[in-house]
This record gives C-alpha cells, sequence and structure tokens, in this order.
C-alpha cells in the first residue's frame, strides 16, 4: 500500500528540519571555538604567562590573573567537593528513602541551574559586606557554592551504580556501614566521583558572576587571599568591554586558555569515563 | 527487620561491633549535615536577597515592579525595563531552542547513523560546557557585528514594514540589542533542552513505536502521534529548565544587550535584564538604596528562577514514574 503523497512529504520535511537542526547546532559550535581559536592563537604570547595584566596601552600578561584563578579554583574544590561526597553519599546511601534525601536532591537539581550570579549577591552579602572588602576567600567560597550541587548530583548518581551485592557482601563479612562506604563505594565509584569533580572544576574555571562582587579583580600581583584577587573570567570581562586594542588581544588570548582548558576536561572526562565502561 | 538483624549481631560480638555503631553514627551524621548544607545554601539565598532588597521593596512598593525609571542621580528605581528586557530574551531564546532541540533530539535517536551519533551528542553538549563569557565575547566581536551588517538591515526592509509585527523589527541595526541576545541565550540553552529530549526519546519503549510502524506510521507520524505525547510532559520540563537557564544567565547577555535603561519595543534596541543589570552596575552603587535595588532585582530573579525550575523538576518526575525509575 502505498504511502498518499501529502504524508511522504510531511515524512520529508521533518526530517530535512531534523538534520538542518542538528546542523544549525553544531555551526555555533564551530563558529565560536573557531574565533577564540583564531583570535586568541594570533594574541597567545610568552610574555602571557610571564608578566602582570597591563594598565591601559601597554603591553603585558596574564600572570597574575591565572595563578588568582587557580589558587581560587583549588581553593573552592577543597571547601565544596568533601561537603559534595558527603551529601552524596547521604543521599544514595545513609539517607536513602528518607524524607530529607528526597527534599536535598529536589533542591540540588534546582541549585545545579540557578543563576550563578544570584551566588555571587549571596556571598557579597555574606562574607564581603561583614568583611567589609573583596578578597579572594570570597571568591573561592562563591565557587565552592556553583561546584558543590554539580558534586552532589554526580556522587549520588556513581554510587547508585554500584551494585548492592557489593554492599551485601561487605555486612556479610560483617563490617560496619560506614567502612562499606568508605572501603568498598567510594573505591568502585571512585573514577565517576572524580570525574564529577573535573567537571566540577571545568564548570567554575569559567564562572565570571560570581566573582565580580566577591574576588573582584586586581590589576597587580597578589598571593593573599585576603585581598581583591585577579582572576582570568573577570580580567576577560573586564578587558573585552574596554576600548583598548591591547586589552582586547589579551582578553581573547585569555579567552583561548580558558576555552582550551574546559574543553580539555571536558574532553579528557568523557572519553575516560567511555573507557570505563568498556 | 533491621533492628532484629542489628540486635542479633550485637550479642555475637558486643565489642567490636559497639566501637562500629558509634563510628557508623558519626559518618552518617557528617553525611546528613553535608546534606543539610545544601538545604542551607538555597535558604542563604533566599533570605540574603530578600534580606539585603528590604531597603528597596519597602521604599517603592510595587513600584519598583512595575516603575520605568531607572534613576541613579535621583535614586528611584523601577525595575520593569531589566524585567522586560529578560522575559524578551529568554522568550526569543525559547522560540529558537524549542524546536531546534526536539529536532536534535530526533535526529540523534532516528536519523543519524549509528556511529556518529555519540560524537554528534557530545559536540552539543560542548556548547554548555563552553563558559558564558565566551559567548559573551563572540557575540560582541563577531556575532553582533554580523547582526547589524547582515540580519538586521533585511529585517528592518521585509519585516519593519508590516503591518503588527512592524515595530519589533524596525530600528537602528547596530547590532547590540535584545534580539541578538535572545539568538545567542538560544544556542546556550539548546544543548540542555536537547540532551532532556534525546534522552526521554530513546526511553519511549519499542513496542509502541514499533505498533505505530505496524499500523502504517511514517516515522514523521511515529514521533507526532505517539513519541511526543508520551514524552510531553518530560519535553515540557525540558523547556522549562531551559527558560530557568536563559532567565538566569548573565555573561553573555551582559556584552550584546547594551545596557540600555530605555523601553522600547523594537527587537533592535538595546535593553537591559536583570542578571545584565546586577553584573554592571553593583560595583559601581554607591549608595545603600542602590545597592539594595540591586539585590531586590537578584531576589526577584531566584524567585522567579526557583519556580520555573520546580515545574521543570515535577515535569521530568512525572516521565520517570510512568517510566518506573524512581530517580
Amino acid at each position: 500500500m502505498a504511502i498518499p503523497a501529502r504524508r511522504r512529504v510531511a515524512d520529508v520535511v521533518a526530517f530535512a528540519f531534523a538534520t538542518a537542526a542538528t546542523v544549525f547546532g553544531l555551526v555555533w559550535l564551530a563558529w565560536i571555538l573557531w574565533t577564540t581559536l583564531a583570535q586568541g592563537a594570533a594574541a597567545l604570547t610568552p610574555a602571557l604567562f610571564k608578566e602582570m595584566t597591563p594598565p591601559p596601552g601597554a603591553s603585558g600578561g596574564l600572570l597574575n590573573a591565572f595563578y588568582g584563578s587557580a589558587i581560587m579554583i583549588l581553593l573552592g574544590v577543597v571547601i565544596g567537593a568533601p561537603i559534595g561526597v558527603a551529601a552524596g553519599t547521604y543521599l544514595a546511601e545513609h539517607g536513602r528513602y528518607t524524607r530529607l534525601a528526597a527534599i536535598v536532591s529536589f533542591v540540588n537539581d534546582i541549585l545545579l541551574s540557578a543563576p550563578s550570579i544570584v551566588v555571587g549577591l549571596f556571598v557579597y552579602e555574606l562574607v564581603v559586606r561583614t568583611s567589609g572588602h573583596f578578597s579572594g576567600y570570597a571568591g573561592a567560597l562563591a565557587l565552592a557554592m556553583i561546584l558543590l550541587p554539580i558534586v552532589v548530583r554526580t556522587t549520588e548518581e556513581s554510587l547508585r551504580l554500584v551494585p548492592d551485592q557489593m554492599r551485601e557482601a561487605g555486612f556479610a563479612l560483617g563490617l560496619p556501614r560506614w567502612r562499606v562506604t568508605r572501603q568498598i563505594l567510594y573505591k568502585a565509584a571512585l573514577s565517576a566521583i572524580l570525574t564529577g569533580i573535573l567537571l566540577g572544576v571545568a564548570r567554575i574555571a569559567g564562572e565570571t558572576a560570581p566573582l565580580l562582587f566577591t574576588a573582584l579583580n586586581n590589576q597587580f600581583w597578589s598571593s593573599s587571599l585576603n585581598g581583591p584577587l585577579a582572576n582570568v573570567p573577570v580580567v576577560i570581562f573586564q578587558y573585552a568591554m574596554s576600548p583598548y586594542d591591547e586589552w582586547h588581544e589579551l582578553a581573547w588570548a585569555g579567552a583561548f586558555v580558558l576555552t582550551a582548558f574546559v574543553l580539555f576536561l571536558n574532553i579528557a572526562v568523557r572519553l575516560l569515563a567511555r573507557k570505563g565502561k568498556k | 527487620m533491621n533492628a532484629t538483624l542489628a540486635s542479633r549481631t550485637h550479642e555475637s560480638a558486643p565489642p567490636v561491633r559497639k566501637s562500629g555503631a558509634g563510628a557508623d553514627r558519626a559518618f552518617q551524621l557528617t553525611t546528613a549535615v553535608a546534606a543539610w548544607a545544601v538545604l542551607l545554601l538555597l535558604g542563604g539565598v533566599a533570605v540574603s536577597m530578600a534580606w539585603g532588597g528590604r531597603l528597596a521593596f519597602q521604599t517603592f512598593g510595587w513600584s519598583f515592579v512595575t516603575g520605568k525609571d531607572w534613576d541613579v542621580v535621583g535614586s528611584r528605581f523601577g525595575a520593569f525595563v531589566p524585567i522586560y528586557g529578560t522575559l524578551v530574551t529568554s522568550a526569543i531564546a525559547l522560540i529558537i531552542a524549542v524546536p531546534v532541540s526536539i529536532g536534535i533530539a530526533l535526529f540523534l535517536t532516528d536519523i543519524a547513523p549509528r556511529w556518529s551519533r555519540g560524537p554528534i551528542a557530545i559536540a552539543i553538549e560542548l556548547l554548555a560546557a563552553i563558559p558564558s563569557i565566551i559567548y559573551g565575547m563572540w557575540g560582541l566581536f563577531v556575532f553582533a557585528p554580523f547582526m547589524a551588517a547582515n540580519v538586521e538591515p533585511w529585517l528592518n526592509d521585509h519585516l519593519g514594514n508590516k503591518a503588527i509585527i512592524g515595530p519589533l523589527f524596525r530600528g537602528p541595526p547596530i547590532g547590540i540589542g535584545m534580539l541578538t541576545a535572545g539568538i545567542v541565550l538560544g544556542i546556550m540553552v539548546i544543548p540542555f533542552i536537547s540532551s532532556v529530549a534525546r534522552e526521554v526519546f530513546s526511553a519511549v519503549p519499542a513496542p509502541l513505536r514499533e505498533s505505530a510502524v505496524a499500523l502504517g506510521s511514517t516515522r514523521w507520524e511515529v514521533l507526532k502521534s505517539v513519541t511526543l505525547p508520551y514524552t510531553r510532559s518530560a519535553i515540557i520540563g525540558a523547556i522549562f529548565l531551559g527558560l530557568g537557564r536563559a532567565l538566569g544567565e548573565t555573561m553573555a547577555v551582559t556584552f550584546v544587550l547594551g545596557n540600555a535603561h530605555d523601553l522600547s519595543a523594537s527587537l533592535l534596541m538595546p535593553s537591559n535584564s536583570i542578571a545584565a543589570a546586577i553584573a554592571n552596575e553593583f560595583t559601581e552603587a554607591d549608595t545603600e538604596l542602590y545597592r539594595s535595588s540591586l539585590i531586590a532585582l537578584g531576589f526577584l530573579l531566584f524567585v522567579v528562577t526557583f519556580i520555573v525550575l520546580t515545574i521543570a523538576k515535577l515535569m521530568l518526575m512525572r516521565l520517570n514514574r510512568q517510566l518506573g525509575r524512581t530517580h
């Protein structure tokens, strides 16, 4: 029985649209990456990693910004990851089926997509206003708050993937629950949990909005977390919005390094995860 | 059941179990406290926004939401323009992202050769991995000039003279404005909607689809009459998820929206959004009332995204329950 022409045309049109939509999505990705690559590669110089952010009209690098970003991301992970892993453990293990776990899981999903600028305002009210000055600590705390829900979610999911037989085997050996969790479940889920933390790092590395009113920025070298701290995203923001060509170039160079870092983490993590599955 | 088990083991080897039980309780407590931290974070954000914004709410009342003046010098703050800009840009984003995302999901579940599905899906998801500040820079230096040179003059000529929609597309082709911001936002939310859509499309039970095919449906008809109705709640959830993302997106919009506090019908004109206003002005806010007004904006944004994301989550849970998944 032949399908009437009208229905066949609708079928072809729908599928042409679906294909076009995919191409549409991929074109933007290619366009954005190409721009960043071309503009960034042109601005990439050794001075980028050796010199400080310059005043308008002068040449310089982003060393202080790289340092500030690295130290805040590191501190953010140190604060956010352990709490996230513990909370994820509660959701998947110790609090499974409790009302608290259900609520936390729900709220966590909302935090995952909540506007990051609001977190910046929260930390401003919490730390900056009470201490009276912008600081790297405040920036790190804001990043930790962005990281937290990501780690909670991935920890919960990776622990759920561990088969119950492994828990039962541990209990059968007479191990208390916390040792089953620590010595069996964490070992089995380790790579998945680390994957989650690394994806979280990729996410907070590019976060700008939460740092605008917490770490602010610093044109000079500063290793003190107790004052305004330079960081890559805010420097990119300020330099890109400025009218100076030298600053634009540095912003592109920073954008290139940032994008390369984030994409590298994302792709590497996915490849590793796939390898782990096989 | 658990209690009897515990007491029985307790009898057989008391000393070891006792220390184990104490450590057990400590460990459980630690994880529970961490779980509470997640709730505290949400509560802390809500309370601090409400507290920080109370001065603005007290001073202006409802006119904070309805007022069109954002007068820094005269200290009168009405947030209608940023609220309007946020809603309009998010609406443009969804108009673009929803059909495209469903198209991508359909392509990845039905059309693409099997070997290419994984790589294409990862590439689309990378759109979500690119930091929003990169979108902003690209938008400002590449996409806005492109819009100004190619798209907006065309819109002016072809749509600007139409009867009802004309005013939307009339205006100087400067590239910076609500349309450009909406398109950039649309690109940014595509990966969020399409990944959910793809997941739920492939969760449709094969017998359902196969029986439609056996009855003579074309693939389009399978999508329209089986897949979409079956996954409707999750697709709506995905759209709300995308909306939540679009409403709160800050940096990309800040770059391409123009930070103008004027109300304009034209989509080609610069405007403002809640998040962009906060990002642009917060560090410059020199009076208590000014700062409080910006925090009050943050409070509004938080409440709206919270509601939108809650709807999203509830809708997504509905399909999971239907599929018999608890998680």
